[in-house]
């Protein structure tokens, strides 16, 4: 894959191309507004979806609490079942490691299950630079890949195509991965499935190396867990000789008991399905079935630096379901290209900036891309208060302050683009404590009404470019108190 | 009952038919409402931003305004979600931080008693039929605030209904942000403007002749674009209407005629 999040723009630059691109919109749109209504039915099916809730957020927050303890143990209980358990601090390490199983079997190819956390490392990319072929196996990643493309969803990376362009990538680009696509393919559902499973099944018969994520990872068994719709997966999980799972160390959870409670928030608040399709559960390795090795990487790339943040942590209870990616009315017209990393919406905006860092324009803007209308808090099952964070970024990005990075305590600086802004935000704050200011200024925009432009200067300009300013009035609400019952209330104010 | 009414910065100075609509209201129920001229801006704008230390006198100031009133009004959803969800959080946040001069407990304690106009009219006073008349076709948009952090739920339409010849039409889509969220306009412009576009549309779709919310910031934004769009639909906050009757001749065009929202130019 040739796609790259190195130097991407900003959201806002971003987002003002993909809000133009109409058929981009049309595709979101049809898409999140369906599985948005079926998992507001399957969610209304439960009556104690509010204590599940409440539940999945305490369980991963106490988790969270004692994740050294849990990590050890789950090591313990994965060496003691066969595996073998690598430690990543980052993604580069995490690439180093992988690639160094797969070269150290002698293969040259892998096949992949669906995972986020090899997306955030950048996996795919390094395995080639070593000479490695890593095949995607989840239909719509097969075709963010055909198509050089990069995923714009969590649960459905190619959410921004429809039917004819995913034939149209398959005609392309198919041979030169291996089975070319069938003489005469059509845009219908299924004849499109029906070419990604014979161009995929060559692919799992032949691959001695399965690459995937987790999630979840299960402290006390050592068993780690994969839910899927497609079944691909399952393949991946069984097929290979050796099996490699890059999980993030927030994926842990303690105890088997514990899946109860995710595994019934993560499908209906995913797929809207009441179960999902295909749940793969394994724990190291057994004679006789499935692969003979089996390797765990533990990624923490920016994870710890987040669990040291007391408001931001809340974000690694993420289960990666993208309800809130659905509900989002940012999403929607943006597009999930426009966030610059494979966690996109309302979570990728809290997450990015906090697992980067606030690296560049683009992580800095993130914070920002929301209009904190409180959707995703709303649909996340895990009950992150996504707004809250999102302001609490803010403010780091606008005055610095503490923060962790790679472990040590730094203060960071305000982001300079916001001089300007931070100058404009402090005499607002001052003329907000002094009203006999605030109330002058309001007279003078109102005797001076009729001097006003249509159209704004310097940033207000977008405003006005698409609205309508509103008239100011004559008289303030403070101004016609004071004439008209100044007396009787409390003291007027002395102006 | 002691009412002190907080009017917000948005409202004094571009929409104070809203201030004066709600004085009207209240004093047709038998409130006696006072406006404290200490008060000021909630600081909304400052904390989205991240200026969330340039709120703490802000907070301060809303306590000491309000110190002895039993009830805090405000006709603002967005407004009464800042002091009553916010507020706390910054208050507690301050002191923990070696900051107490927001004291905590006194604004803790001016939150709870602040009440979005429509809250306080059906939970405090008791009332859904405030003696309104209206005589138009009126669409209702839930703001954010009022819908998901106030929890308003059907309060305003439920007022809206006991209103004599309002004709209420339900708004497609109608829990979907409509775009403004204050420095979200100017920082994201673009998309913004998208979400208001479709949220005027859905609007102009009911065939209602007014728009009608608790909070006047939504109404600039969705308003703004209706008027750049030449539609003939009018934006009106919730307390013109119900502050309505007859004796003031409401019939002819909607009240709420435009005037300090986006007017013609
Ligand atoms: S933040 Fe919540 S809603 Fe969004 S993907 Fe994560 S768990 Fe799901």
């Amino acid at each position: 894959m040739t796609g790259t999040y190195l130097g991407m723009p900003s959201f806002p630059r971003a987002a003002d191309a993909s809000t133009r691109d109409h058929r981009l919109r049309a595709n979101l749109r049809r898409a999140t507004h369906t599985i948005r209504a079926k998992r507001d039915r399957a969610v209304a099916e439960l009556d104690d979806w509010v204590q599940l809730r409440a539940a999945g957020a305490a369980v991963k927050d106490r988790t969270l609490r004692h994740l050294d303890h849990y990590l050890v143990q789950l090591e313990e209980s994965v060496t003691r079942a066969g595996g073998t358990v690598h430690w990543a601090a980052d993604a580069a390490e995490a690439n180093r490691i992988v690639t160094g199983l797969v070269l150290a079997t002698g293969e040259r190819e892998v096949v992949k299950v669906k995972s986020m956390a090899t997306q955030e490392t950048g996996l795919n990319g390094a395995l080639a630079a070593a000479g490695i072929r890593a095949y995607e196996t989840d239909l719509a990643e097969l075709i963010v890949q055909l198509g050089d493309d990069l995923p714009s969803h969590i649960l459905v990376p190619a959410i921004h195509r429809n039917r004819a362009e995913i034939r149209d990538i398959f005609r392309r680009r198919m041979a030169e991965w291996g089975l070319p696509a069938p003489e005469g393919l059509t845009d219908r559902p299924a004849d499109l499935a029906e070419a990604a499973r014979l161009h995929l099944r060559e692919k799992f018969l032949r691959a001695k190396v399965a690459v995937s994520g987790a999630n979840f990872a299960v402290a006390e068994t050592g068993t780690l867990v994969v839910v899927e719709s497609e079944g691909n997966g399952r393949m991946c999980l069984t097929l290979p000789e050796t099996l490699i799972s890059v999980v993030g160390i927030e994926k842990v959870v303690p105890t088997w008991r514990d899946l109860e409670i995710f595994l019934q928030l993560l499908p209906r608040s995913s797929t809207a399905e009441r179960m999902n399709p295909y749940t793969s559960m394994w724990t190291g390795t057994t004679d006789g079935d499935g692969p003979r090795a089996f390797h765990l990487v533990l990624l923490d790339n920016g994870r710890t630096d987040t669990l040291a943040d007391t408001t931001g942590r809340q974000a690694l209870r993420c289960i990666r379901c993208s309800a809130c990616l659905n509900v989002c009315p940012v999403y929607e017209r943006a597009g999930g290209h426009a966030y610059g990393s494979p966690y996109p919406g309302p979570i990728g905006a809290v997450l990015t900036p906090q697992l980067r860092g606030l690296a560049s324009p683009l992580e800095e803007s993130l914070p920002y891309a929301s209009s904190l209308c409180g959707a995703c808090f709303e649909a996340c099952p895990v009950a992150i208060d996504i707004p809250e964070v999102l302001v609490h970024l803010r403010e780091r990005v606008v005055e610095g302050g503490t923060v962790t990075l790679r472990g040590t305590r730094t203060v960071i600086k305000p982001a300079k683009r916001h001089a300007t802004e931070r100058t404009v935000m402090r005499a607002a704050g001052w003329a907000f404590d002094h009203p006999r200011v605030l109330r002058r200024g309001q007279r003078l925009l109102a005797r001076t009404r009729g001097l006003h432009p249509g159209r704004l200067p310097g940033p207000g300009r977008a405003w006005s470019d698409a609205r309508d300013l509103p008239e100011v009035p004559p008289e303030s609400f403070r101004d016609w108190w004071a004439r008209t019952r100044g007396g009787s209330g409390r003291k007027g104010e002395p102006s | 009952m002691r009412v002190g009414l907080f009017v917000t910065c948005v409202n004094d100075t571009l929409y104070p038919r809203t201030g004066r609509a709600v004085v009207t209201l209240l004093e047709r129920l038998g409130v006696q409402v006072d406006f404290p001229a200490e008060q000021s801006c909630c600081g909304q704008p400052l904390f989205n931003t991240g200026y969330r230390h340039r709120t703490e006198p802000l907070l301060r100031r809303y306590a000491a305004a309000f110190r002895d009133h039993d009830y805090i009004v405000t006709p603002s959803g967005s407004c009464a979600a800042m002091v009553r969800d916010n507020y706390p959080r910054i208050a507690a946040k301050a002191t923990a931080e070696g900051r107490p001069g927001a004291v905590p407990a006194a604004v803790a304690e001016a939150a709870a008693r602040t009440y979005e106009l429509t809250e306080f009219l059906v939970d405090v006073l008791g009332v859904t039929d405030v003696g309104a008349y209206y005589p138009h076709t009126v669409t209702y948009h839930p703001t954010c605030h009022g819908l998901r952090v106030l929890g308003l739920g059907d309060r305003p339409q439920r007022l809206l209904e006991r209103v004599e010849g309002l004709d209420l039409r339900e708004l497609p889509g109608a829990e979907e942000c409509c775009g403004f969220g204050g420095t979200f306009a100017v920082k994201n412009p673009a998309v913004s403007a998208a979400m208001g576009t479709d949220k005027a549309r859905a609007v102009t779709s009911t065939g209602a002749r007014a728009l009608c919310t608790v909070d006047n910031s939504c109404l600039m934004h969705i308003g703004g674009i209706l008027a750049r769009e030449g539609s003939p639909v009018t934006p009106v906050h919730i307390a013109e209407i119900l502050a309505g009757s007859k004796e003031d001749g409401a019939d002819g065009t909607p009240a709420g005629d435009g005037a300090g929202r986006g007017a013609a130019r």
